[in-house]
């Protein structure tokens, strides 16, 4: 599975740019300090909201603060949060996930009416009242919410897998050799899990980065760091679109739609592989069509 | 057997459905109670900080009256919340004292109503009929254009395209509002001038709305489509000799549509809630907007009045999607 994996262009790519993100998080501060030799938070009060020019590649800010640089440096608090609300949503899913499906009967009863009771509530309201109570948020409460409501999809296919894997025969053999619960949990029903584990990990990171820049754009964020999502926030504020300072708000929503469309390549190879169905039906179809007469009449019926 | 089967799971669903609002219900009760800062003392800092002097104990007295004492016994105090909530009483706001949450709420309503529900539906109509085509035809040409831009576009922030339309159409053709709902110089009523105004400041919020949702019921629908594709009687349909678009929506397209089906109900619960962020970039008059509001100016008995709303709204499109599901899907009934 992991070999052909890579072979699909779709994964390759989608990794890649994740990559490169990854990189950009490690390596920015040093990128921007050594390389370019701009501090984004200094203010060049001579460009103030300056276009793009060869003084900033990527014009400055109304503040007079670099583009480039802020953006270079908007990568890590942006992935900061991505990969903490991640890691914590999918530590909560496999602890609800897991045990439901595993011991099934009155724990399951609970923990499935738990998941399912966040599965409903609206998130985005439920997180912006919370915000909205607990003051004076910094990047690290931030992904607390955003991982504290975001776990239950994953707890359902957690559920669902180990509930499978539970009423297997090794895992059943195990059980009546007297194989203690946590052991078996851990050592033969986890680690199977982990396919479902690292994609979960994934999807969770870039919700992460999109809920980030959401809920800084809602002025839900730590002023005090740099994310791609407080620079939207504060072109937003200082009105950047209604004053035409494109550079501005352009640069890091686009990081952000790149990395959004880099893990949806991801899952899509992914789902292609685990789907068996998605790939056959490629060229089987494309015969079918080709030899069902005029298959254009179809789209012409459905209006 | 089989309506008792039927009627044991809609008990149980019903049964679900009722312990969320309950939960919702206390969760809203709680959590204004247990985080740091309430009305009353949010209203007291901003009385104490315009006019720089402590505010008089008998004033204090009649604020905590209006928004509540949370010194007071807590059993006590949702006894009374219930009580009010029995009388569809959401309380007073505090920005706009005296107006009562509810009429505030009951204003922004239509305007929130009006564009997601149209544009959510339109949204499901565009997406699931060309989701059909990409999935009927997967690896064709149609298939291969339209897929990966519709996952480019579903991966893109929704608030950024808003904001991308609003700079492009708004402030550098100058074709739409930059904000608004409607021509604040028109009398509100039913005139043409006042209609062509509202449809002037929706068409773009619902443009982007339409732009950045129809991507993922195509998304899904073109899956479902490949998946059913394959089955057996689709194969028959086509070997009977049926026309390919017969086969197509009648046979294929109906089955893939389950999934997509009880998405849309439960979209249709989220349109009370409104597309939070379309009414904050383009400040729409909506529920979203009233909520954003709420929260940047600490107006707890407004943000709980609406996200009550919101969240009862989600879980009886639930309910319904449910309901739906089981008239749909025989199978969810055997499985009880």
């Amino acid at each position: 599975m992991r070999a052909s994996l890579l072979t699909s262009w779709k994964v390759r790519f989608g990794l890649g740019v994740l990559g490169l993100f990854v990189l950009l998080a490690i390596f920015g501060p040093w990128i921007n300090r050594v390389l370019l030799g701009v501090d984004p938070r200094a203010n060049d009060i001579g460009a103030i909201a300056s276009p793009p020019s060869t003084a900033h590649l990527l014009g400055t800010t109304q503040f007079g603060q670099d583009v480039l640089a802020q953006t270079i440096a908007g990568a890590r608090g942006s992935m900061l949060v991505g990969v903490l609300a991640a890691g914590i949503g999918t530590l909560i899913a496999i602890a609800v996930g897991v045990p439901a499906g595993y011991f099934g009967g009155s724990v399951d009863n609970a923990l499935n009416f738990l998941t399912n009771l966040f599965l409903v509530m609206p998130v985005l309201p439920l997180i912006l009242i919370v915000a909205g109570y607990v003051q004076g948020t910094g990047m690290w409460v931030i992904a607390l919410i955003i991982g504290l409501f975001g776990w239950s999809g994953g707890a359902r296919t957690l559920r669902a897998q180990a509930l499978s894997l539970s009423s297997r025969d090794f895992v059943l053999a195990m059980r009546m050799l007297g194989e203690p619960h946590r052991r078996l949990i851990f050592c033969e029903v986890l680690p199977h899990l982990s396919g479902w584990i690292s994609a979960m990990f994934l999807h969770g990171m870039i919700g992460g980065v999109l809920a980030e820049a959401g809920l800084a754009f809602l002025g839900i964020s730590d002023s005090g760091s740099i994310s791609w999502g407080t620079m939207i926030q504060s072109a937003q504020q200082q009105s950047a679109v209604l004053r035409g300072f494109w550079w501005w708000f352009v640069p890091p929503g686009l990081c952000i739609a790149l990395i959004g469309t880099a893990a949806t390549l991801v899952n899509f190879g992914v789902d292609e592989l685990s789907n068996p169905k998605l790939r056959l039906a490629r060229r089987s179809v494309v015969a079918r069509t080709r030899r069902a007469p005029r298959p254009a009449t179809a789209g012409g019926e459905t209006r | 057997m089989r309506a008792s089967r039927r009627w044991a799971f809609l008990v149980r669903r019903l049964g679900f459905y009722l312990a969320a609002a309950a939960a919702a219900v206390a969760l809203n009760f709680l959590l204004p109670r247990l985080m740091p800062g309430d009305p009353s003392s949010a209203i007291v800092e901003e009385l104490e900080r315009v006019s720089g002097q402590q505010v008089p104990a008998e004033t204090l007295m009649s604020i905590r009256a209006i928004f509540g004492n949370p010194s007071d016994n807590l059993a006590e105090q949702f006894v009374d919340y219930l009580r009010q909530l029995g009388h569809f009483d959401l309380g007073v706001s505090v920005v706009n004292f005296p107006v009562p949450v509810a009429d505030l709420v009951w204003q922004a309503l239509p305007w929130t109503l009006l564009l997601v529900g149209t544009t959510t539906v339109a949204a499901f109509a565009i997406g699931t009929l060309l989701g059909v085509v990409a999935g009927w035809k997967a690896g064709s040409r149609f298939d291969a254009l339209l897929t990966p831009f519709t996952t480019f576009l579903s991966s893109v922030p929704y608030f950024w395209v808003a904001l991308l339309a609003l700079w492009v159409f708004g402030f550098v053709l100058g074709w739409t509002p930059l904000s608004g709902g409607y021509d604040a110089d028109l009398p509100q009523g039913f005139s043409f001038a006042y209609a062509v105004s509202v449809l002037h400041h929706g068409a773009l919020p619902a443009a982007t709305i339409i732009i950045s949702a129809f991507g993922g019921w195509l998304l899904g629908m073109r899956n479902m489509t490949v998946t059913t594709v394959r089955e057996d009687y689709v194969l028959l349909a086509q070997a009977k000799g049926l026309s390919p678009g017969r086969v197509m929506l009648r046979y294929a397209a109906r089955n893939a549509m389950l999934p997509s089906f009880t998405g849309f109900a439960m979209a249709l619960g989220g349109v009370v809630g409104g597309a939070l962020l379309t009414e904050i970039v383009f400040s729409y008059p909506g529920i979203g907007y009233l909520l954003y509001e709420a929260l940047q100016k600490r107006d707890y008995p407004m943000m709980q009045g609406v996200f009550l709303l919101i969240t009862l709204a989600v879980l009886l499109a639930n309910l319904v999607a449910d309901l739906a599901y089981v008239v749909l899907d025989p199978r969810i009934r055997a499985r009880g």
